[in-house]
C-alpha cells in the first residue's frame, strides 16, 4: 500500500493512464490547429475534437453539437449563468440559486446581483435537499433562470433534477445545472431531466486538469448565450479561444471510461464507502454524518467528529489526503457555508470531513483510513477540554464561553 | 506548513490532563468558544507561601498550533511564579512555535488562558481571605 493516501476525489482526481496514453500524440506529432481549415494538421485536430465531442455528449444524453468546451467547470458556470442574464435582460431579471452551491455559481450570482439582477438563494433542508415547494414559489414573471448543481461537492448529496427540471420546463424557465461531481458517478441525462445548460470539468472523472465543457441545448428550446469572451468565434461563437486539443481528447476519453465502466465503479465505490461510514459509527462515540445518505453520490462521505477540531485532526492523518470543513482549513477562516446550510452548527462544522473515494482507491486503503481516523479522533479527544466535559454530562451548548 | 517545534508538541504534547478544579491551590482558566474552533483550557497548581506554580495541566481542542501553544505554555508556567508567569506574552510563543500569521490567534488564547487561570487562583485565595 503506497502512501499518502488520497482519498480527495471531489478536489481533483489522478489522471487514469489510458486517458494520458490517448492525449500525448496530441501534444507532439498531432499538435495541430483544429480551427486550421486548410491543411491536414487542422483536420486531424479537429477530427480529434469533434470524435470527443461525441463521447461527451454520449455520456449525458445529449448531442454533440451541443456541447461547448471550456477551461472547467468554474467558466462553465460563469458562461451559463452570466451568458443567459445577458442574453434574455428583456425577457427578465431574476435568477433562482440554492445556497448550498459551488463559489462558482454563488460568485457569479453575486456579481449579476451589482448589475442589477435580483437572485433567490434558496435554503436547504436539514438533509441538504431543496424545497421544491419554495421553488416553485420563487418563480416570478421575471425569472430567467434556475440555477441548482446535481450533487454537492462537500456533502455528496444529490438534488431531485428531475423534478427541479419539470418544475422550470412547466414555468418557461431556463434550468441550469452544475454536473462536475455527479458526471461518471450516477447516471446524468439532459432529456430525461429536462436541463437546458449544463457545467461539466474533465478534471473531476479522471480527465485532465484546465478543460471543461457547457452543455447548451439546441431544441426544445434553443438556448442563447451572450460570449463572456471576445475572440475568434469557436465553438459556434459561445467560447472563443484556440481549443485545448490534447485537453478535449482526453476529456472525450475519460467520458467513455464512466461511460463503460460507471456501474461497476459507482457500486463498487459505494461498497466501501459505506464499510468506511459503519466502521466508524461502530467504533467512535458521537459521530454524525452531514446530509443525506439516501441521496448521496456512490463516493462520498461527509461526517463530524465531534470535539475534534478538523484541522487538528487532518494533522494526525498525515499519510491521508482528505480535507475538512472546519475554519482553520479555508481561506476564509469561516466554517463550511454548506453545512452551515443543513443548519450543522459552527462548533460541529469545525469537525468535520469530507472523504472523496476515486477509482484507484482499494478496499485495503479504506480500511487503513477508517483505522486511522479512529485512532486520530481517539488521541484529540484525550487532549479536549470539551469531550472531558461531555463525558462528565455538561451540556456544551449552556456554558458561558468566554469568546475572543 | 507547520514548523517542527509546532509537530512535536502536536505528536508528544506536555502535561496534559486535568487538576483537580476544587483543590484551592489549583487555578483554573477555560477560553475560547466550540464555535470559534478554539477551546483552551489550562490549569496551575500554585504553592500557597511562595506562589510559584508547581504543576501546569491543559486540555484544548483547536488547530494544531493552538494544541502546540498551550502545550508550551504549560512547559513555560512550571517554576515560575506567577507574576512571572504573567510577562509571557503570545509574542513568546509566536516566536518559539514560529507561528504564521494566520496562528497568531493561537498564541493570543495561550496568553489569554495562562491570565484567566491567574485570575481565577487569585479569586479563591481572595475569597478564601475575605471570608477567613
Amino acid at each position: 500500500m503506497k502512501k499518502p493516501i488520497y482519498l480527495d476525489n471531489h478536489a481533483t482526481t489522478p489522471m487514469d493512464p489510458r486517458v494520458l496514453e490517448a492525449m500525448l500524440p496530441y501534444y507532439t506529432e498531432k499538435f495541430g490547429n483544429a480551427a486550421s481549415r486548410n491543411h491536414s494538421f487542422g483536420w486531424q485536430a479537429e477530427e480529434a475534437v469533434e470524435k470527443a465531442r461525441k463521447q461527451v455528449a454520449d455520456l449525458v444524453g445529449a448531442t454533440a453539437k451541443e456541447i461547448v468546451f471550456t477551461s472547467g467547470a468554474t467558466e462553465s458556470d460563469n458562461l451559463a449563468i452570466k451568458g443567459v442574464a445577458e442574453m434574455y435582460a428583456e425577457k427578465g431579471d431574476h435568477i433562482i440559486t440554492v445556497a448550498t452551491e459551488h463559489k462558482a455559481v454563488l460568485d457569479t450570482c453575486r456579481r449579476l446581483e451589482k448589475h442589477g439582477c435580483r437572485v433567490t438563494y434558496l435554503p436547504v433542508k436539514r438533509e441538504g435537499l431543496v424545497d421544491l415547494d419554495r421553488l416553485r414559489e420563487a418563480i416570478t414573471e421575471r425569472t430567467i433562470l434556475i440555477s441548482v448543481m446535481q450533487a454537492n461537492n462537500e456533502i455528496g448529496v444529490i438534488q431531485p433534477i428531475a423534478e427541479i427540471g419539470a418544475i422550470a420546463r412547466e414555468r418557461g424557465v431556463l434550468f441550469h445545472s452544475d454536473a462536475t461531481q455527479a458526471i461518471g458517478k450516477v447516471a446524468v441525462d439532459v432529456i430525461r431531466d429536462n436541463i437546458d445548460l449544463m457545467s461539466l470539468s474533465a478534471h473531476k472523472m479522471y480527465g485532465p486538469k484546465g478543460t471543461g465543457a457547457l452543455y447548451v441545448r439546441r431544441r426544445n428550446p434553443r438556448v442563447q448565450l451572450t460570449a463572456q469572451m471576445d475572440g475568434g468565434g469557436h465553438e459556434r461563437g459561445m467560447r472563443s479561444g484556440t481549443l485545448n486539443v490534447p485537453g478535449i481528447v482526453g476529456f472525450g476519453e475519460a467520458c467513455a471510461i464512466c461511460q463503460r465502466e460507471m456501474a461497476g465503479e459507482s457500486a463498487r465505490l459505494a461498497g466501501l464507502r459505506d464499510r468506511l461510514k459503519d466502521r466508524l459509527l461502530a467504533e467512535l462515540d458521537d459521530v454524525y454524518v452531514n446530509g443525506s445518505m439516501g441521496h448521496r453520490l456512490p463516493n462520498n462521505l461527509n461526517m463530524s467528529f465531534a470535539f475534534v477540531e478538523g484541522e487538528s485532526l487532518l494533522m494526525g492523518l498525515n499519510d491521508v489526503a482528505v480535507s475538512s470543513g472546519s475554519a482553520c482549513t479555508s481561506a476564509t477562516l469561516e466554517p463550511s457555508y454548506v453545512l452551515k446550510a443543513l443548519g450543522v452548527g459552527d462548533e460541529l462544522a469545525h469537525t468535520s470531513i469530507r472523504f472523496g473515494l476515486g477509482r484507484f482507491n482499494t478496499a485495503e486503503e479504506v480500511n487503513y483510513v477508517a483505522g486511522r481516523v479512529v485512532e486520530v479522533v481517539t488521541r484529540l479527544r484525550e487532549l479536549s477540554p470539551l469531550y472531558e466535559m461531555a463525558k462528565e454530562g455538561v451540556d456544551l451548548k449552556k456554558v458561558q464561553w468566554a469568546k475572543e | 506548513m507547520y514548523s517542527d517545534k509546532v509537530l512535536d508538541h502536536y505528536a508528544n504534547p506536555r502535561n496534559v490532563g486535568a487538576l483537580d478544579k476544587s483543590d484551592p491551590s489549583v487555578g483554573t482558566g477555560m477560553v475560547g468558544a466550540p464555535e470559534c474552533g478554539d477551546v483552551m483550557k489550562l490549569q496551575i497548581k500554585v504553592s500557597g507561601d511562595s506562589e510559584v506554580i508547581v504543576d501546569a495541566k491543559f486540555k484544548t481542542f483547536g488547530c494544531g498550533s493552538a494544541i502546540a501553544s498551550s502545550s508550551l505554555a504549560t512547559e513555560w508556567l512550571k517554576g515560575r511564579t506567577i507574576d512571572e508567569a504573567l510577562e509571557i506574552r503570545n509574542t513568546d510563543i509566536v516566536n518559539e512555535l514560529s507561528l504564521p500569521p494566520v496562528k497568531i490567534h493561537c498564541s493570543v488564547l495561550a496568553e489569554d488562558a495562562i491570565k484567566a487561570a491567574i485570575e481565577d487562583y487569585r479569586k479563591k485565595r481572595s475569597g478564601r481571605n475575605d471570608g477567613g
